[in-house]
């Protein structure tokens, strides 16, 4: 039976949903408008006032924020509250260098909170369950917003931290712990160390996993489930809204529902700036409605995404999005292709390769060039320089019909990629444009 | 009667070679025979060791990739003609050699031997006999 951490929003009637986001939207406006001069301005700018805003439908009248606004606006500039009223910073490295710092008062850490105990909830969570929290804890938000979900769940929380892959084992064998939350590939590295201790999946307590912080792809979630003999779940979140817990998969496994009584999620051409309609593929932006010290109003978040509300056979009325299909940050363009590592992830994995992999993508002579660093598995291993070079070339056409250009695969000595307990360093671009 | 080979998998690039040899000394384990096939990415380093096992071990623990395969060991007669000799055995039963590489000293001056991979190798070996060319297994490599 599914069930639920709130059930009185999480499955209220899709018109009551969005009267609420219509109320709060109004409310939040107000607020931002009030207090960060910033965004004033740029309403202003735009001829746009509160009075202007009367509910959701009135939302494409308000200007974007980018990660450009946050790094001009560091560190107090976006800031809805006095820092007397603050009670904690989340930080995570921006793209152009200066860090984001998101603010939180009591009240945002509660909701935030809120938003990531039902992500356990519809993981299967109950105060009866051991749950390992195995993200970074500090500035990164995977390990405080867990950590804060499970402890409203009531589970037994077992703040491990990333790392130390001996103590994390052993914490899961002991404790007996049944849920566990980290990044995927963090996942998939644990899988692989307790199969090679000789662990088989009944072996192993852990009944879920609730992994984000990174892209990851089907294959790669199946490869974890049967490894760990788990269900694996996405959750979604950005420091600049909260945190994980924007959005999170329920026993469907089909996509994430977005908390919506907190957030309002757009999807947007990342060129033009206009609101494509649902189920439209483009740039992912949320607004955060109930967020008091760092309250983001279309905050363009670079995910390339879908939306979707469909009757959900969970019973949530939330709208659904899709895993992201990259970012437009990751997505690298080579010559002229748009290129994303969830693509290149999906045909290793499908050709039987670890999903450890880094992409090196440079530029020789005016063209680019693509290598996939791949690790050699004993599978793929053969006494015959032939054999391995079929393999190779095997994978090559693999990547090629997938991509629409070619790359060269380099194989690589087992455990010479970096494996990450934060986020995976997928791609190195050398190309100096 | 069989002589195992361990292929392991190796990246072309300076100090990999080493990092194999030092894993197999640090383990004082004896390589009696070694080749190497590359290409301009990675490499296949063929070995013979005298203790098969205690190789096997450290290249899992030392996580490389290897796959054990049996070949054939030669005792080749060591005076003008003893290599075509085998070979000639070899070719007449369509015995195809895909390498072959030479064993690392001996105590036997009579004879040098030669590690030779094919498709079939007991049936080599039996043919081998049959003509009186000696072969050597796993548990003899250690008085050579
Ligand atoms: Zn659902």
């Amino acid at each position: 039976m599914e069930r639920y951490y709130q059930p009185e929003i999480e499955c209220a009637p899709v018109e009551q949903i969005k009267a609420l986001q219509d109320e709060r939207l109004v409310k939040q406006v107000k607020h931002v408008w009030d207090n960060v001069p910033y965004y004033r301005k740029k309403m202003e700018e735009k001829g746009v006032t509160p009075d202007d805003i009367k509910g959701t439908k009135d939302m494409y009248k308000l200007p974007f924020l980018t990660k450009d606004d946050l790094r001009i606006a560091y560190p107090y500039g976006l800031m809805g509250k006095p820092l007397k009223e603050c009670v904690r910073i989340q930080s995570t490295s921006g793209t152009t260098g200066k860090r984001v710092v998101a603010f939180y008062t009591q009240h945002d850490i509660d909701l935030w909170e809120d938003c990531c105990a039902r992500a356990i909830v519809a993981a299967g969570g109950t105060d009866e369950d051991v749950c390992q929290v195995s993200y970074g804890y500090g500035l990164f938000t995977g390990g405080p917003g867990l950590n804060g979900g499970s402890h409203k769940v009531g589970c037994l929380t077992v703040p491990t931290s990333s790392g130390n892959t001996e103590r994390q084992i052993m914490f899961i064998q002991d404790l007996k712990s049944t849920i566990l939350c980290c990044t995927p590939s963090y996942a998939a590295y644990l899988g692989e160390t307790m199969k090679e201790m000789g662990l088989t999946p009944d072996q192993i307590p852990l009944k879920a996993g609730i992994f984000g912080a990174e892209a990851w792809s089907e294959e790669m979630r199946q490869d974890i489930q049967n490894t760990l003999g788990i269900k694996a779940y996405d959750i979604y979140g950005l420091t600049e809204l909260s945190g994980p817990g924007v959005s999170f998969e329920c026993s469907e496994q089909s996509g994430m529902h977005i908390n919506e009584d907190h957030f309002i999620a757009e999807i947007i051409d990342p060129n033009t700036g206009e609101v494509l309609p649902e189920g439209t593929k483009g740039e992912l932006v949320f607004t955060s409605l109930t967020k008091e010290a760092f309250p983001l109003l279309r905050y363009r978040t670079r995910d390339i995404c879908v939306l979707t509300r469909k009757k959900c056979s969970c019973g949530r009325t939330f709208i659904k999005m899709a895993k992201p299909m990259g970012r437009s940050d990751d997505m690298l363009i080579i010559r002229g292709v748009n290129v994303f590592p969830s693509q290149i992830e999906a045909v290793l994995i499908a050709a039987g390769y670890p999903a450890n992999y880094q992409i090196v993508v440079d530029r020789v002579k005016n063209s680019d060039t693509l290598d996939v660093q791949v690790e050699m598995t004993p599978e793929m291993f053969a006494d015959n320089v032939g054999e391995v070079k079929k393999r190779q070339a095997a994978l090559e056409a693999g990547l090629r019909s997938m991509l629409g250009i070619s790359a060269k695969v380099v194989l690589v000595a087992p455990k010479t990629i970096a494996r990450s307990e934060g986020k995976a360093v997928r791609v190195i671009d050398k190309r100096k444009i | 009667m069989s002589l195992n080979q361990i292929s392991v998998f190796v990246e072309n690039m300076p100090g990999r070679l080493q990092l194999l040899t030092d894993a197999l000394a640090k383990n004082r384990i004896n390589m009696r025979a070694l080749s190497l096939a590359e290409t301009s990415e990675f490499g296949i380093v063929r070995i013979i060791v005298d203790d098969l096992e205690a190789a096997v071990s450290v290249l899992k623990e030392e996580s490389f990739i290897y796959t054990v395969t049996k070949v054939l060991g030669v005792a080749i007669p060591d005076e003008p003609g003893g290599l075509n000799r085998v070979l000639n055995v070899l070719s007449g039963r369509s015995l195809n050699v895909e390498y072959m590489y030479a064993f690392l000293g001996g105590k036997d001056a009579a004879h040098a031997y030669m590690i030779f991979h094919v498709q079939a190798p007991d049936e080599a070996v039996s043919a081998l006999s049959e003509e009186g060319i000696t072969c050597i297994d796993d548990g003899n490599l250690a008085n050579l």
